[in-house]
């Protein structure tokens, strides 16, 4: 297991870096990057979402706040196409992250229920911005991209790709940094009991603000990827409230609080999305689609999928050393012991 | 020398006055029991004294210093630790996991540092083994029985060395052996100078481990004093018996 661990993700990684090489077609390397960029989001959103158990359905505000940072750093300082926008993408993440501080005070006043609807309201209210607040954004027109003239034809797709992949490790690293230090363990603490959490010296209020800026800079840094590789901006796609239930979904699917659930469920569920999307032509039966795989995901995998293989993993090697569990349980005194099977959830299970 | 003292505390919910002018104090070094029929204040009066709830009246001090409605963290970080009645632990973390969420840090350095630094591992390991949960430290906590989940929660705050620890029914769906293990243990933990204020329906479990138990009732103290005393009591008899 522990090769697995180490030798998974570098096959992944060298995987990733080979296949535009592999596959040179504009059609593949487009879902490509659009695929890297959901992994992207999806693990920022896990960062925040995943580890606090907090569900934000708004940060398709944060998408679109980054898709506007870098149109307008773009159009007032003259960038032209070519790497340059690149360097830019920070500051709209920064962007993202300065506009969620007020909107993540308001909404982290409320939890559960009432936290997912208040950011969904939220993020309404940010794409009405979008439409109205003409002046700078320029409404319903939109607004367009500095076009990187020189990338040409089949190369077109790379510099998005390898850029979105440095940009995918990044969140990823930050993701595993967090989740291995002390302040993860708080978000993780906060997603299972929050209160005990804070009778335990966490401090919970900075610890899951902190967490939703993090996830904001990040989805703003997609959002200004995105809207540099399609070249221009619209507020209806820019605040896309597809966005938030498609990484939501991507990391239910994979695992929602594990590092590599989100990626996972992005790689799964971004092409074959694309793939009906192209299949379809565009009128919406992609959506029923993605409705009933979200229902087969709750019905068939709540969990998601790695913590299921996780468990049926650790399940097979308590089988396997069943005799030692035995001992334990032996000298562990009474009680319900655990085993490596799953338990379903008992209430007051009473102590014999 | 006074630890823990609260001064004349009042708590009302809607119409029902929880605390009633209450007033305690807890002796440093002590273990001190707290009793009362259901219903009498205990667990609000818990409540307040960790922040948990504000007070609508009254103070509440801490080696002196004023703790009236501090928030929970910082009453913690002050060295004032507590369990609760329904057990609570981080039921899909690890069992050691859950050992390493009360050796927070602030701010930044959370950030920084790894949730087990080796001395803060060989701690949590050594109080694992002192609760007798050390083969189980990397199962989910979920997996535990009532038992253990009891057990782990009292481990859990040892982490950060508190000063006075408040248990809430301690010994509350236990079974009779383990009752007597903790026992064991919380005097073990005493005689190292840690302070208990025990909350607790068992009286033979209260009146055997305490030096000196407080009775509340209607939310004031109506009794203080040794174990034999308060038995006594012919004001404790009533508010048990209701006569």
């Amino acid at each position: 297991m522990r090769t697995l661990r180490i030798a998974g993700p570098i096959a992944l990684l060298l995987v990733l870096a080979a296949f535009p090489q592999v596959f040179r077609s504009p059609e593949i390397t487009g879902i490509a990057v659009l695929t890297l960029l959901y992994a992207t989001a999806a693990t920022s959103w896990n960062i925040f979402s995943g580890y606090t158990g907090y569900i934000a359905l708004g940060h398709a505000a944060f998408f679109g706040v980054g898709s506007y940072a870098i149109a307008i750093m773009c159009s007032d300082w003259h960038v032209p196409g070519g790497y340059l926008p690149f360097l830019l993408l920070p500051l709209a993440g920064l962007a993202a992250a300065v506009v969620s501080v007020p909107l993540g005070w308001i909404s982290l006043r409320t939890r559960r229920h009432t936290f997912i609807v208040i950011t969904i309201a939220i993020f309404f209210i940010m794409q009405l911005l979008a439409f109205n607040l003409r002046g700078i954004t320029h409404g319903s027109a939109g607004m367009e991209l500095p076009i990187p003239a020189a990338w040409g034809g089949a190369f077109f797709n790379i510099p998005f790709y390898y850029a979105t992949l440095a940009m995918l490790l990044t969140a990823l690293a930050v993701s595993w940094w967090i989740r291995n230090s002390k302040y993860g363990l708080g978000l993780l603490a906060i997603r299972d009991d929050e209160d005990r959490a804070l009778g335990l010296g966490v401090d919970t209020g900075p610890a899951k603000l902190a967490a939703f800026v993090i996830s904001a800079f990040f989805v703003g840094m997609v959002g200004a990827m995105h809207a540099y590789f399609l070249e221009s901006i619209f507020p209806a796609f820019a605040f896309d409230p597809l966005f938030d239930v498609a990484i939501a979904l991507m990391s239910f699917l994979g695992g929602l609080g594990t590092l590599a659930g989100p990626i996972l469920g992005a790689l799964i569920l971004e092409p074959t999305q694309q793939f009906f999307t192209l299949q379809f032509s565009q009128n919406g039966v992609y959506l029923i689609i993605y409705g009933l795989l979200f229902l087969v995901i709750i019905l068939l995998l709540p969990e998601g999928i790695l913590p299921t293989l996780r468990r049926t993993w650790s399940r097979d090697r308590a089988s396997r050393s069943a005799a030692p569990v035995e001992a334990l349980e032996a000298n562990g005194g009474g009680g319900a012991k655990p085993r490596g099977a799953p338990r379903k959830k008992k209430k007051g299970m009473a102590q014999p | 020398m006074k630890l823990l003292e609260v001064a004349n505390v009042f708590k009302s919910f809607g119409g029902v006055r929880a605390l009633d002018g209450c007033s305690i104090d807890v002796e440093s070094g002590s273990i001190t029991g707290l009793i009362g029929p259901n219903g009498s204040g205990k667990t609000t009066l818990f409540n307040v004294i960790t922040g948990y709830e504000t007070v609508d009246q009254g103070e509440i001090r801490f080696e002196g210093r004023s703790i009236t409605d501090s928030p929970p963290d910082r009453v913690f970080r002050l060295g004032v630790a507590r369990t609760f009645q329904l057990t609570r632990i981080f039921p899909r973390l690890t069992v050691l996991e859950n050992m390493h969420v009360a050796a927070q840090r602030e701010g930044l350095q959370a950030l920084l540092a790894r949730w087990s630094s080796s001395h803060e591992q060989q701690r949590a390991l050594e109080l694992l083994e002192f609760v007798g949960l050390i083969d189980l430290k990397d199962l989910p906590a979920g997996n535990l029985s009532y038992g253990q989940k009891k057990l782990l929660e009292f481990a859990c705050i040892l982490v950060a060395d508190p000063k006075v620890i408040l248990l809430d029914e301690p010994a509350g769906g236990v079974n009779p052996t383990r009752i007597n293990e903790l026992s064991k243990r919380i005097r073990s933990l005493n005689k190292s100078g840690v302070t208990f204020l025990v909350v607790e329906h068992n009286m033979e479990f209260v009146m055997g481990l305490c030096d000196r138990v407080m009775v509340m009732h209607r939310g004031v103290k109506i009794a203080d004093g040794t174990p034999a005393q308060v038995r006594k009591n012919p004001d404790v008899l009533e508010a048990y018996l209701g006569a």
